[in-house]
């Protein structure tokens, strides 16, 4: 279970970093929705992985850490209210800026193209 | 009663915030002025005597919802906390003064957002929690997304943009960071933290450091330290000078986390890890303050000769945190509390000098001359004598200090000359700064324009922050008594570890 755990958040990171240099916001903000997954994921871990465990202290020899769980929960909430604001950050920008580019640079080629 | 004092800077504040949308205040500008200057004046008298009555007696540690430490959070109002949520209410209360001059009409819910960053930025001075400080730091950091979108054009979108997805990867850091020292160490109490990583062995180690190695990474992109000091220029120079007035003290919430984490959990009683972030810290604390330097004498306008100057200060701040001695963490005080009243200070004065020159703005070159060019000549001097560190204000004191606390050690060799020749550097960019600001006119006989006289509440704000100057110097005796008596606290970690395990009332 180790494993498999650790690879999803390994992967999660990998592509979630990947889509964060890119230069346009959409993958920007998916690839943060991304890192945030993973990030709860490992923060989830960080209390030891246990199947069918009591999550109280002292009511058995082993027990599923709760504070992981509360903190990862916190992490949720804020994590959400975070992409929510960057998404209409950059819908906005998308208008002020007349492009999705994450420096607001005019991209000459697509210019051109027109 | 007193034994809640410890939580009412942070509960003012946020009463504040919800309070201010409120319909009597939401609707009726007026009154929502009067409400938000009175709750912000509260907020600062509630922090003075908060620091009165802790500076008397012993820190306070507040156990919220009472579960004692480390199973709940606390708040630990010991000496360090406290004077800087004075100041940040201080700053606060100033800026809310000024905002009622007529910039809080210019978008929306200007006075709760200031208090919503009040309340994040006490909250991450006071919690003994690191888990609790990420959650003050993202309160703080929303609300300065929205101040940084306060009457936005297109190049504060921009600015705001990268800011805000910069802190976003800076949070997922953050995260990871808690994630590796819970998972080694079982708690996120800082005083528990401190407690537990000398008994640490084997991997453990390891993975601690990689934890506490990555906190370096979140807290120096906070508190602009290079590499990661990109971001601050634009976003302090694309804000409205307000609001970059406020985020004056956002850097410094960096640097006091850096300071406190680096000295109570991985200081010098860590055993194996002690002092493993110093020579990352005292490298890039250098190598800020030559940048940032560089930056200043670079500017072409003066808002971003301001935030260059921030930069500077954050790099001599985190080189005297590098440093690791009581006397250089109380003039490391001192100087902070004077670099962010005098920064603020000047983004204020660059609103009053652009709005009075027209269209140059605050740019470095030839314009109109100001309408008043004796009141803003005196503050710009004031302002500009004390931020460069010349007698006789609170910036020669405290430079006098900061060299001499770093006398003895042998870092004297690098730090001296990098900070002297800064400190040059800085003399030179703003004497030319006020040059072309106040006495290079395009035409001979140009004008001032007129009516463009500054509002009084925003030269009442000006003066009050300036007022700190002089004070600071006047009372300089009184001032680095308690600047070292803080310092000697921070330093006596195992008595505060006792008191936030053993107490919370």
């Amino acid at each position: 279970m180790e494993v498999l755990y650790a690879s999803c958040v390994g992967v999660l990171v990998a592509c979630g970093i990947y889509l964060i240099l890119r230069a346009r916001t959409f993958p920007v903000v998916l690839g943060l929705t991304m890192l945030s997954y993973a990030v709860n994921l490992f923060l989830f871990s960080s209390g030891r992985l246990t199947i069918n465990k009591a999550a109280v202290l002292g009511s058995g020899s082993e027990y599923a850490d709760p504070l992981p769980q509360a903190l990862v929960l916190t992490a949720i909430v804020i994590g959400f209210a975070m992409t929510a604001f960057v998404v209409i950050l950059a819908i906005r920008g998308r208008a002020d800026l007349g492009n999705d580019h994450v420096d607001g640079h005019m991209v000459k080629s697509s210019k051109e193209q027109k | 009663m007193i034994q809640h004092l410890a939580s009412l800077p942070i509960l003012i504040p946020m009463l504040a915030g919800v309070l201010l949308l409120m319909p009597p205040c939401g609707k009726n500008l007026q009154i929502r002025r009067v409400t938000s200057v009175i709750l912000s004046l509260v907020t600062v008298l509630v922090s003075a005597y908060l620091l009165f009555y802790i500076n008397s007696t012993a820190p306070m540690v507040y156990a919220i919802g009472d579960w004692s430490a480390p199973f709940g959070i606390v708040l630990v109002a010991d000496r360090l906390a406290t004077l800087l949520v004075l100041l940040t209410s201080f700053l606060g209360a100033v800026v809310v003064l000024y905002s009622c001059a007529g910039d809080d009409k210019k978008g929306s819910f200007f006075h709760p957002l200031v208090h919503f960053l009040i309340l994040g930025v006490n909250g991450a001075f006071l919690t003994g929690d690191v888990f609790n400080l990420f959650v003050f730091f993202e309160v703080l950091l929303i609300a300065s997304y929205s101040l940084l979108m306060h009457s936005a054009d297109k190049h504060s979108t921009r600015a705001a943009l990268q800011y805000v997805i910069l802190n976003l990867i800076g949070s997922s850091v953050f995260l990871i960071a808690l994630g590796v020292l819970y998972g080694v160490l079982g708690t996120l109490n800082i005083a528990d933290l401190a407690q537990k990583v000398p008994q640490l062995t084997g991997d453990d180690v390891y993975l601690a450091k990689i934890g506490g190695l990555l906190l370096i990474v979140v807290f120096a992109l906070k508190g602009a330290l290079l590499p990661l000091h990109l971001w601050l220029p634009n976003t302090y120079a694309n804000a409205m000078p307000l609001v970059a007035a406020l985020f004056a003290i956002m850097t410094k919430v960096g640097v006091y986390a850096i300071l406190r984490i680096y000295t109570v959990i991985f200081g010098e009683n860590a055993g194996e890890l002690a002092h493993m972030a110093q020579p990352w810290l005292w490298g890039l604390a250098l190598a800020t303050i030559v940048m940032g330097a560089i930056g200043v004498l670079a500017s072409q306008d003066f808002r971003k000769l301001i935030a260059n100057l921030v930069i500077v200060s954050v790099g001599t701040l985190v080189a005297l945190v590098a440093i690791q001695n009581v006397s250089a963490t109380a003039a490391l005080l001192y100087y902070l509390v004077h670099s962010t009243v005098i920064c603020a200070a000047l983004f204020l004065i660059a609103d009053l000098i652009a709005q009075q020159r027209g269209k140059v703005a605050d740019r470095l070159v030839a314009g109109r001359p100001v309408a008043q060019p004796f009141l803003l000549g005196i503050c710009f001097v004031i302002a500009a004598l004390a931020v460069v560190g010349m007698p006789p204000l609170s910036g020669f004191v405290g430079k006098i200090w900061i060299l001499k606390s770093t006398l003895d050690s042998e870092k004297a060799m690098l730090f001296w000359p990098i900070y002297i020749l800064a400190s040059l550097a800085l003399l030179v960019a703003v004497s030319r700064a006020g040059t072309s600001l106040f006495w290079d006119h395009k035409h001979k006989d140009s004008e001032a324009i007129e009516g463009s006289k500054a509002h009084p509440l925003k030269v009442t704000a000006v003066i009050a922050l300036l007022a700190c100057s002089p004070l600071m110097v006047v009372f300089a005796g009184s001032i680095s008594d308690f600047m070292l008596a803080t310092s000697e606290q921070l330093f006596d970690i195992n008595t505060s570890i006792n008191a936030v395990l053993q107490g919370g009332q």
